[in-house]
C-alpha cells in the first residue's frame, strides 16, 4: 500500500490554514454568530432571552415583511432582467459594429459602476424630484410633472430604474468580453449559410455566452436582494412602506428598534434565498 | 453519524452558554445618600467627558466652558472626548458597558438611547444633586420630563432625573414677511387668522406652505402643530411619552388629522411634496417659494442667511390670541453621569456649571438656543430675535409639548409612514389614527 505522491494529505492542509483562519475568523464566524443571534429576542445591551425560532415565525406572520419580500423580488426585473436584455442588445450591437472608439463607449457604459451607490443615489433623488430634470423635461414636451418617489404607484419602479441604470454597464461588460472570444469563424459559417444579423444572434452569439449570462444574472440578482444604499438615500422605504426591502428591515430593526434577533433573523433568511436563487441560476447554466 | 453527535451536542452548549448581552456587567444605578458640592474640596479628579458639540458655536461654548470650569477647580481635570451626534449613538453603547466608560456623557433623550442605558443601569439618577444645586428653579417642568424616566427605564416623561440639556429647540411657523406685506396680511395671532393666511394666499397664487415629505418624518411637525389647536397638551403628553391612558382614536385626534388632509387637499401644499426632500423644501423657502414653512429653530441660521429681515418665526397661534401655546419641543442632548464615574459629585459639579446662569450667556454669545433663562438673555439681532422670544414664552407658559415619535420605539417609522399614508390619500383619518393606536397600544400596556 503506498501513499500518493507528494507530500502527505495532512501537510497538504497546513498549506491552506492561513487562508481557511482568514476565511472562517470573518466570514464563517460572523455568519454563525448571526444565526446564533437569530435565535434571542436581544435589544443589543441587556441579557438576551432564548426564543429557538420565534424569530423566524414572526418574519412568515408579519404582513409588511412579506411585502417587502415582495419588493425585492419586483426589484430583481429591474436590477437582472431588464439589465440583462439591454446589455445582451448593446453588447451585440457594439460587438458587431465596427464603431471607431469602441473603449470609450466601454468606459461610457461602466462608468455606473465606478461611482458610489450613496453618491448615485443622491444624483438621482435630485433628477426625480419634483423640480428635478425628469420632470422639466416632461414638462418641455407638454406632461405632467410628478413627485416621483413620493407617487406610491412609481416609488418602487423609479427606484428599480435607478438600479437598470446602474446594472446594464457591468452586464454589457461581462457579455462583450465573453463575445469577444467566439472564433469568427463560426459567424462566418454562419453568414455562408446565409443568416441574418438576428439568426446570427441567437444562434451564435447567444448560446456562447451562456456562462457570461449566468454570471450576470447571480452578480445582478445579488444586487438586487441586498439593496440597502439605494433605498435608505431615496425613499426610506417610503412612501408609507411601498418600497422597503428586506435589507433595510435587518438594519431599522437593529440599529433603530433595538431588535437585534429579529434583524438577525431576516439577514439569515436572505442569505438563504440569495443562496438557493444563486445556486438554481447555476445550475441551469451548466446544464 | 455517531461521530458527529459530539460535536453537535459540544456546539448546542456552547450556543446556549453565551447568550448575548451576558459580558456585559450590569450597574446598580444608585446614587449616593449624601452628596458633595463643594467641588473643589474633591481632591484631584479626572473627569472624562464625551459629547456632541463639535460644530461652530456648539464646539466656542463648550470650549469656554471647559476652561472656565478648569480656571475655577484645578483640582478637576476634563478630559474631553468629542464626536459627530451620529459617532456619539453609534459608539456609546458599547462604551458604557465597557470597562473604561467615561464620567459624563451626553445621551440622546428617546427611549432608544437614554432609556436602554437606564433599563441597563448604566446612568445614576441626578436627583439628590438636583435638590443640592435646585435645578428644578432653573428649569422648567416641561424642560426635566424629558430626560425623566423610571428606574426600570419603563416609563419617559416621570420618575428619576437622569440628564441636564444646555440647550432647546422649539418647532413652530417661520413667515415671509414680504409676501405677508404683499398679500395685505399682518403675521396671524389666532389659529382662524393663519389658516385664512393659508387660504389667501392660495388664491392669489402663491404657494402658501413648503413641506418636503419624502423623508417621512417632516410631515411630522406639521400634524403635530395642526394637533395642538384641537388635542389637549396633556393627552398629547401622554401619546407622545407611550404612556397608558390615552388613545389615537379620539374625536379631537380625528379632527386633527382631517385637517390636516384638507390642507392637502385645497392645494396649501407643494405639489408633489411627499417625493420632495426636507432639505430641498426648506431651501426653497429660503429663495422666497412659499409663505408659511413649519420647521424647527435649527434652521433659524440658515434661513437667516438665505433670507435676511424678510423671514420671521412665532410659535403656532391658539384659537384665541390669549390662548396658552401647546407646541412641539425638546431639549439638545441632555448630559448624564454614569455608573461607572470615578467622582460623581465631580460630574455634578461640572454639569451644574455648563448650565448655570453664566453657561447660558456664554450659550447665546455663540449662538445657541439657551435652555434656561431664556428670556434674560439678549438675544441676537434678526430672526434670533423672533426665536428666543418664542422659545421663552414656550418655557415660561409651560406650553411644550414633546415630539410626536418619542413614543414607542417604532413609532418614528409607524408615523412617518402612515403620515405619508394619509397625505397621499392612501389612508382615511380613522384607518391613520388606527395604525398609530395599533402601536400606542402593543407598547403603553
Amino acid at each position: 500500500m503506498g501513499s500518493p505522491p507528494g507530500e502527505p494529505r495532512r501537510i497538504g492542509y497546513l498549506y491552506l490554514l492561513p487562508a481557511l483562519l482568514v476565511y472562517g475568523l470573518f466570514l464563517l464566524y460572523p455568519l454563525g454568530r448571526a444565526v446564533h443571534l437569530s435565535l434571542f429576542e436581544w435589544d443589543g445591551i441587556s441579557l438576551g432571552k432564548f426564543v429557538g425560532l420565534g424569530n423566524y415565525l414572526e418574519i412568515l406572520q408579519d404582513k409588511g415583511l412579506r411585502a417587502s419580500f415582495g419588493h425585492a423580488l419586483v426589484l430583481i426585473v429591474f436590477y437582472s432582467a431588464l439589465p440583462v436584455v439591454i446589455g445582451l442588445a448593446l453588447a451585440s450591437v457594439l460587438h458587431r459594429a465596427k464603431v471607431r472608439g469602441l473603449g470609450l463607449f466601454r468606459t461610457i457604459i461602466f462608468l455606473p459602476q465606478v461611482v458610489a451607490m450613496v453618491v448615485v443615489a443622491v444624483a438621482w433623488r435630485q433628477i426625480y424630484s419634483p423640480d428635478g430634470l425628469l420632470n422639466d423635461v416632461l414638462r418641455a414636451v407638454g406632461l405632467n410633472g410628478r413627485g416621483w418617489l413620493g407617487d406610491y404607484a412609481f416609488a418602487l419602479p423609479a427606484v428599480g430604474v435607478i438600479g437598470t441604470w446602474f446594472e446594464t454597464g457591468l452586464v454589457t461588460v461581462l457579455l462583450l468580453a465573453g463575445m469577444a472570444r467566439i472564433p469568427r469563424e463560426r459567424f462566418e459559417a454562419a453568414r455562408l449559410d446565409g443568416a441574418n444579423a438576428f439568426r446570427e444572434f441567437f444562434a451564435v452569439t447567444l448560446p456562447a455566452v451562456r456562462g457570461e449570462i449566468a454570471v450576470a444574472v447571480t452578480l445582478t440578482v445579488i444586487a438586487a436582494l441586498r439593496t440597502f444604499d439605494l433605498v435608505y438615500i431615496t425613499t426610506s422605504g417610503g412612501p408609507g412602506t411601498s418600497t422597503s426591502v428586506p435589507s433595510y428591515e435587518v438594519y431599522h430593526r437593529a440599529f433603530e428598534l433595538g431588535q437585534v434577533g429579529s434583524a438577525a433573523a431576516i439577514g439569515v433568511c436572505l442569505t438563504v434565498l440569495i443562496f438557493g436563487i444563486t445556486f438554481g441560476v447555476n445550475r441551469l447554466a451548466d446544464r | 453519524m455517531s461521530r458527529r453527535a459530539p460535536a453537535i451536542a459540544v456546539a448546542v452548549l456552547l450556543l446556549a452558554a453565551c447568550t448575548p448581552g451576558s459580558d456585559s456587567p450590569g450597574g446598580t444605578g444608585t446614587p449616593p445618600t449624601e452628596v458633595r458640592t463643594d467641588a473643589a474640596a474633591l481632591g484631584d479628579v479626572t473627569l472624562t467627558v464625551w459629547d456632541q458639540e463639535v460644530r461652530g458655536g456648539q464646539a466656542e461654548q463648550i470650549k469656554r466652558l471647559n476652561a472656565e470650569f478648569q480656571t475655577m477647580y484645578p483640582n478637576i481635570k476634563i478630559n474631553r472626548v468629542s464626536r459627530s451626534f451620529d459617532d456619539l449613538k453609534t459608539t456609546l453603547r458599547l462604551a458604557l458597558s465597557g470597562k473604561d466608560a467615561p464620567d459624563v456623557v451626553q445621551a440622546n433623550n428617546g427611549r432608544s438611547d437614554m432609556g436602554e442605558f437606564v433599563k441597563a443601569g448604566q446612568l445614576l439618577p441626578l436627583d439628590p444633586w438636583a435638590k443640592a444645586y435646585d435645578w428644578p428653579k432653573r428649569y422648567s417642568d416641561r424642560v426635566l420630563q424629558y430626560s425623566r424616566y423610571s428606574a426600570d427605564g419603563k416609563t419617559f416623561g416621570e420618575g428619576n432625573l437622569y440628564g441636564l440639556p444646555q440647550v432647546g429647540e422649539v418647532v413652530g411657523i417661520y413667515y415671509n414677511k414680504a409676501k405677508l406685506t404683499s398679500l395685505g396680511l399682518q403675521p396671524p395671532t389666532t389659529w382662524p387668522d393663519f389658516e385664512a393666511a393659508l387660504a389667501k394666499a392660495k388664491g392669489a397664487g402663491e404657494l402658501p406652505m413648503q413641506l418636503g415629505n419624502l423623508d417621512k418624518w417632516p410631515a411630522i411637525h406639521v400634524f403635530g402643530t395642526v394637533q395642538g389647536r384641537s388635542v389637549p397638551a396633556d393627552q398629547i403628553t401622554t401619546l407622545a411619552f407611550g404612556r397608558p391612558g390615552a388613545s389615537w382614536t379620539t374625536s379631537e385626534n380625528t379632527k386633527a388629522a382631517t385637517d390636516l388632509v384638507s390642507w392637502a387637499d385645497k392645494g396649501y401644499f407643494n405639489s408633489g411634496f411627499n417625493g420632495q426632500g426636507y432639505d430641498p423644501a426648506w431651501q426653497d423657502f429660503g429663495k422666497g417659494k412659499g409663505v408659511f414653512l413649519i420647521a424647527g429653530t435649527w434652521l433659524q441660521a440658515d434661513l437667516q442667511k438665505a433670507l435676511g429681515d424678510k423671514v420671521g418665526f412665532m410659535l403656532p397661534p391658539g384659537t384665541a390670541a390669549d390662548a396658552q401655546p401647546v407646541v412641539t419641543g425638546g431639549t439638545g442632548l441632555p448630559f448624564a453621569i454614569t455608573n461607572k464615574a470615578k467622582s460623581p459629585d465631580a460630574a455634578a459639579a461640572y454639569i451644574n456649571f455648563i448650565t448655570s446662569q453664566d453657561a447660558m450667556k456664554v450659550l447665546t454669545a455663540t449662538g445657541n438656543l439657551p435652555i434656561a433663562d431664556t428670556t434674560a438673555q439678549q438675544p441676537p439681532a434678526g430672526l434670533g430675535k423672533d426665536v428666543f422670544a418664542a422659545f421663552g414664552t414656550a418655557l415660561d407658559k409651560q406650553g411644550l409639548v414633546p415630539y410626536l415619535d418619542y413614543a414607542t420605539p417604532t413609532m418614528y417609522d409607524t408615523l412617518g409612514a402612515a403620515l405619508q399614508d394619509l397625505l397621499g390619500k392612501k389612508a382615511t383619518p380613522e384607518q391613520f389614527l388606527e395604525r398609530l393606536q395599533t402601536d400606542y397600544a402593543a407598547f403603553a400596556k
